[in-house]
């Protein structure tokens, strides 16, 4: 089905941009239909076509950040192939490729568990391994709660009739929470001035994020929240 | 890059847009990891860095999961088994994907639950995704309060 109109032979056209998005209801992981144009070049003709084009869709989509749909893991499969062209000027073959593609986007609401990479004055930082771009802010966390700028670690000050008893959100530690929000940043070249290209979520360094003279822009950010019974340290429930 | 608005059913679960549950990928992931290590002069290039990358570090997330011990049987006789508590596709994947162990994890994944939910029936729930859903044999071997503590971290 020819969604867009455009003339399929057109050299253009084989770097279009996504146009269309996906139905609100996801799940932490998802399968996102999608069709894109192919190039395979010559030196790979030798080889099964599906198998090319699943290698050009997983190194075009692989680890990366599509707009408004997710973190696109690996290729689901393939749908339907279309017939292949090969265009004046260049001897790669053009194939139109229906596909579905593997991908991260949990729903609103949806419980999580993953690992407290640090904490800053922004709020909790939490990674789960292919995914990093996770944030607790301050008022998201069981209260009252305070940051310990020396250790720098958000405390909760649990109280109990003994007083109140420190409970420490330390590195490393595993931690349930809800997804509340998502935010998704156009990360795409603009011009010369701000050269920035969106990079793969699993390999953003923590420390980009401390630097607050030039933030990275992280193209797909999670923010969840801890403040209900049963979220948190998964220590601190486990009887 | 297109990207196409339409519900498509997936296996395993019934025709509610494309959901997968933690099982199914990391099914999926390991049948890639199987396949390409076949092919073993590609997926070293720069291209598939990021395809390694991602699996790998998704794969290494998901086997701390109970996902890794279940089977298409038993995810079918677990969504039988959840037919009479009425709960959305959400609620169950999330239990499917979690297994929860206590009454506070049920109340987080399933929605207003002090409405729809008695004692007995969230106890009911805890069972039923005991029994039915394997947990880390490892885990499940030892019956002494030390090992629960540690088992903490797998639990999800």
């Amino acid at each position: 089905m020819d969604q867009l109109g455009f003339n399929l032979k057109s050299f253009a056209e084989c770097t279009a941009d996504l146009v269309i998005l996906l139905v609100a209801l996801c799940r932490m992981f998802v399968v996102v239909e999608m069709v894109d144009t192919v190039r395979i070049p010559p030196w790979n003709f030798h080889r099964q076509l599906n198998d090319a084009i699943a290698e050009e869709l997983n190194k075009k989509l692989a680890n990366k950040v599509v707009y408004n749909v997710g973190l696109c893991i690996c290729l689901y499969d393939i749908t339907k192939l279309e017939d292949s062209y090969i265009f004046p000027g260049d001897g790669a073959s053009h194939t139109k490729v229906h596909f579905r593609y593997v991908v991260f986007h949990p729903f609103l609401e949806e419980i999580l568990v993953g690992k407290i990479k640090y904490c800053s004055q922004e709020g909790v930082h939490v990674s789960l391994g292919f995914f990093d771009d996770i944030l607790i802010p301050p008022e998201s966390l069981q209260q009252p709660a305070k940051f310990d700028e020396a250790e720098q670690v958000w405390v909760w000050e649990y109280e109990t009739d003994e007083g109140a008893h420190d409970l420490y959100m330390d590195q490393g530690e595993e931690i349930r929470f809800r997804v509340v929000d998502e935010l998704f940043l156009d990360t795409s070249p603009t011009g010369p001035k701000t050269e920035q290209e969106a990079p793969p979520s699993s390999t953003t360094p923590a420390a980009a994020a401390d630097d607050s003279t030039q933030k990275k822009e992280t193209p797909y950010t999670l923010l969840g929240s801890i403040s209900e019974p049963g979220l948190g340290l998964l220590s601190w429930w486990n009887s | 890059l297109e990207i196409v608005v339409r519900e498509s059913p997936i296996r395993s679960m019934d025709a509610n847009a494309a959901m997968l549950s933690n099982y199914e990928v990391y099914q999926l992931l390991m049948e890639l990891k199987e396949k390409r290590k076949e092919s073993v002069k590609n997926k070293h290039s720069t291209g598939q860095q990021n395809l390694n990358t991602i699996m790998y570090e998704t794969l290494k997330y998901l086997s701390k999961m109970p996902c890794i011990h279940q089977s298409p049987e038993t995810v079918k006789e677990f969504l039988s088994a959840m037919l009479p508590h009425k709960l959305t596709k959400a609620e169950k994947l999330q239990l499917l994907n979690h297994r929860p162990q206590t009454a506070v994890e049920i109340q987080l994944m399933v929605e207003e639950s002090e409405e729809r939910l008695t004692e007995e029936q969230i106890d009911e729930l805890i069972q039923k995704v005991t029994d039915i859903l394997p947990g880390d044999p490892q885990q499940e071997g030892s019956s002494s309060a030390d090992a629960e503590m540690d088992a903490s971290t797998d639990q999800c």
